[in-house]
């Protein structure tokens, strides 16, 4: 059995959607950030998969594109987290539900 | 024919210099100013007139400058110097300067002055104005600046509360006819796209117009001069607005303002002669008002408000001229009415000064007091009578003499309207002037006190009451032989003049309303001079007329209680404030209150839960792309 582009696309699919799931039902705030890191590397796995299977005049693109999405994750990463101890410093919680300071 | 003009810019130029109070402005330049500008305007009349006059009284104006041109509407301003301006601008002119130099003493001390002569002033500009206006826009704008002098005069001791009232009378009361005019001015504007006087008089005659909207036109123009005029039943405002000062009243409320009803019906001659209905009407009201006026004047016991039912039936007796055609008549009669009215307000200012009353029940053997005030009054008295050779005597006769050639009615109603007249005419002589001294009480002027005995006034009042009386005995002259006949007619477009009745001089006319005054003055005689009839006993045998009179005919009552009180206040104020609070205010806080409603519901959506914005946007995204497969499933 080969492996196919419609099965890197499934696997790309399930990886978001439970990062999706998880950025979105999650109470920690840390979860909701691996959630969000887990769709990026879906819609990677998804890049590179297209780049791999379909003939294109330039076969790099998808693959450049993964390394920036790579590096800008990585601050991405750095940023959140750091806003996260700050949130923990300031309203000793990181639970999502409770930071609704732009509620009505 | 600039000069007018000129003299007008003269005069406003000196209204807003007197309203300057700077200390270096003492108080005596301002009259100083006005009567010198006056005079110059007196002057340029006289040369106006002889300029008239050379042309036999037909137009010698000029459509001067365009004024506002808006689509169809082109208005010009411009100047009419015709016979019949040229007759008012003297009037208003030798009056204004007469009283200008009579206020000087009679206004001496007022705490208002400079206010006064600025008053005066753009009267007096208004005025002429008013008369020399070639178009129906511009008149209507000179219209209600006099009217607006008008009330400031009438109030221009707006301290007295009774001032304050009656000059919002004459406002809202004179307001209600000149809605009437603004109407006509309206409807002829429609009809025919024109606003200059001559033109409305050309459409006039050449039946451009249709009858029933000519007719309106006309009864407008009427509503408006019978508010001025204080016709009958606009003429409730008139003896209120003797609140005013002496002077104001002779010359506004006597000589000039109130003859502009009568110059402006006079001025579309032309329209009303074409229109039956329409000089029915004038002649009808002028009829009524000459007469229920003259009975008012009768029970008066202020001297002021005498005078001033005497001038609303003077002003009868003109609207009762113009409605027979007799518009030569009519006018002749403003301009004697002009000066021996003038002359009996001033008389009574003068009357006022030395007894410090209008109340004629406190007055009372003044002959002796005051000879020269006296003989004054007695001669404008006599002219108001109608005695030969008096100035009234002239005037009157030609009414009466044009009544009878078109209309035998009016004449039977002037006829009893001249015994009337001396009736209440020789009441006031008898008790202001016979009899012993009454008392008198604290002046409405100047410095306060009680005088113990009457003194004659200075001569500064004296010589304008000399010169008056010299017109009031003279000014009937100037048409013995049809004098101004081509003066006033002259400038009539030829359909028209030949319309204008000429009653002619009768014996037995001129015997009859001689023999009625004398009548009159007897009947006074009898009842306040002799006492042979106690005036008790008359008031009982013409139960219930006295009441009524005393009530002036419940006329006020009517207008306050009814009117304004029941149908303005109770009806329609009361549905437009029902109106106001449930529909239009219903309407604002409604949309206040659905507003407020939907966004309390819509608020809770922000709950500032990152996650939840999140999962919407999920929701959206996903069903878009759903609906964007289904409608183009490719």
């Amino acid at each position: 059995m080969s492996v196919n582009l419609e099965h890197y696309l499934i696997v790309g699919a399930v990886l978001f959607s439970v990062g999706l799931y998880l950025a979105l039902a999650k109470r920690n705030f840390v979860a909701v950030l691996m959630g969000i890191e887990l769709m990026f590397n879906a819609v990677n796995l998804t890049f590179v998969a297209f780049s791999r299977f379909v003939r294109s005049p330039n076969p790099l693109d998808g693959h450049v594109f993964v390394v920036f999405v790579i590096t800008v994750a990585a601050a991405e990463a750095a940023t959140a987290l750091a806003l996260a101890v700050l949130l923990y410093r300031v309203r000793d919680t990181i639970n999502v539900d409770r930071i609704d300071l732009l509620k009505w | 024919m600039l000069l007018p003009l000129g003299s007008f810019g003269v005069i406003t130029l000196v209204s807003f210099l007197g309203l300057t109070r700077d200390g270096s402005w003492s108080p005596r330049y301002s009259g100083y100013l006005t009567i010198a500008a006056i005079f110059v305007a007196f002057a340029l009349s006289l040369w106006a007139l002889d300029g008239a006059i050379d042309a036999d009284g037909a137009r010698v104006g000029f459509d001067g400058h365009k004024w506002v041109v808006v689509g169809e509407l082109d208005v010009h301003i411009g100047i009419t110097l015709d016979g019949l301006s040229a007759i008012m601008l003297v009037v208003v002119t030798s009056v204004s300067l007469l009283v200008q130099v009579y206020s000087q003493e009679y206004m001496r001390g007022d705490g208002g002055y400079n206010r006064y002569y600025a008053f005066m002033s753009l009267f007096t500009a208004s005025m002429l104005g008013l008369v020399l206006a070639s178009n129906i826009v511009q008149l209507f704008v000179f219209w209600e600046l006099v009217g607006l002098c008008s009330y400031l005069l009438i109030g221009f001791w707006f301290y007295k509360d009774s001032a304050r009232r009656a000059a919002t009378k004459a406002f809202l009361v004179t307001r209600v006819g000149d809605l009437g005019f603004l109407i006509a001015i309206l409807i002829i504007f429609s009809e025919t796209g024109k606003l200059g006087i001559g033109d409305i008089h050309e459409a006039a005659i050449a039946g451009a117009v249709g009858s029933t909207a000519l007719t309106l036109f006309a009864l407008g123009l009427f509503a408006g001069a019978a508010g001025k005029s204080a016709q009958f039943p606009l003429h409730v405002w008139l003896p209120d607005a003797m609140e005013g000062p002496t002077p104001v009243s002779a010359l506004i409320h006597a000589a000039t303002m109130v003859a502009a009803g009568v110059y402006l019906v006079a001025r579309f001659f032309p329209v009303f002669a074409e229109s039956d209905e329409a000089i029915t009407t004038v002649a009808a009201i002028g009829a009524i008002t000459a007469i229920i006026a003259s009975l008012l004047g009768i029970m008066a016991t202020d001297i002021k408000r005498v005078m001033a039912y005497s001038t609303i039936s003077q002003l009868g007796y003109m609207m009762m001229g113009l409605g027979v055609f007799g518009i030569v008549a009519a006018i002749f009669h403003l301009f004697t009415h002009a000066f021996f009215k003038a002359l009996l307000f001033l008389g009574a200012g003068s009357v006022n000064h030395a007894t410090g009353t209008f109340d004629m029940r406190r007055m009372g053997g003044l002959a002796k007091y005051m000879p020269v005030t006296f003989w004054t009054v007695f001669i404008a008295s006599m002219a108001l009578v109608g005695l030969p050779p008096l100035a009234g005597f002239w005037s009157k006769d030609e009414i009466l003499s044009d009544a009878w050639d078109d209309r035998p009615w009016v004449f039977v109603v002037a006829l009893i309207g001249v015994f009337l007249t001396a009736v209440y005419v020789g009441r006031m002589l008898f008790l202001t002037f016979g009899g012993e001294y009454k008392g008198g009480e604290e002046s409405e002027h100047g410095e306060p006190g009680v005088h113990s005995e009457p003194h004659e006034s200075p001569t500064l009042m004296l010589v304008p009451l000399v010169v008056l009386a010299v017109m009031a005995a003279v000014a009937g002259l100037v048409n013995i032989d049809d004098g101004l006949k081509t003066l006033i007619e002259g400038w009539l477009p030829r359909e028209s003049e030949e319309l204008v009745t000429h009653g002619g001089f009768q014996w037995w006319i001129a015997l009859s309303s001689t023999a009625a005054g004398l009548a009159g003055l007897g009947v006074a005689w009898l009842v306040y001079g002799a006492r042979v009839v106690e005036s008790d006993r008359v008031r009982h045998i013409a139960e219930p007329l006295p009441e009524i009179l005393e009530n002036k005919y419940y006329l006020d009552w009517l207008y306050e209680e009814f009117f304004v009180r029941g149908l303005v206040l109770g009806g329609a104020a009361w549905l437009l404030s029902l109106w106001d609070r449930y529909v239009i205010d219903g309407a604002v806080n409604g949309v206040g209150t659905v507003a407020r409603w939907s966004a309390d519901q819509a608020r809770l959506v922000q709950a500032g839960q990152a996650q939840l914005y999140a999962s919407v946007m999920l929701i959206g995204v996903v069903g878009a792309i759903a609906g964007i497969l289904i409608i183009d499933p490719k």
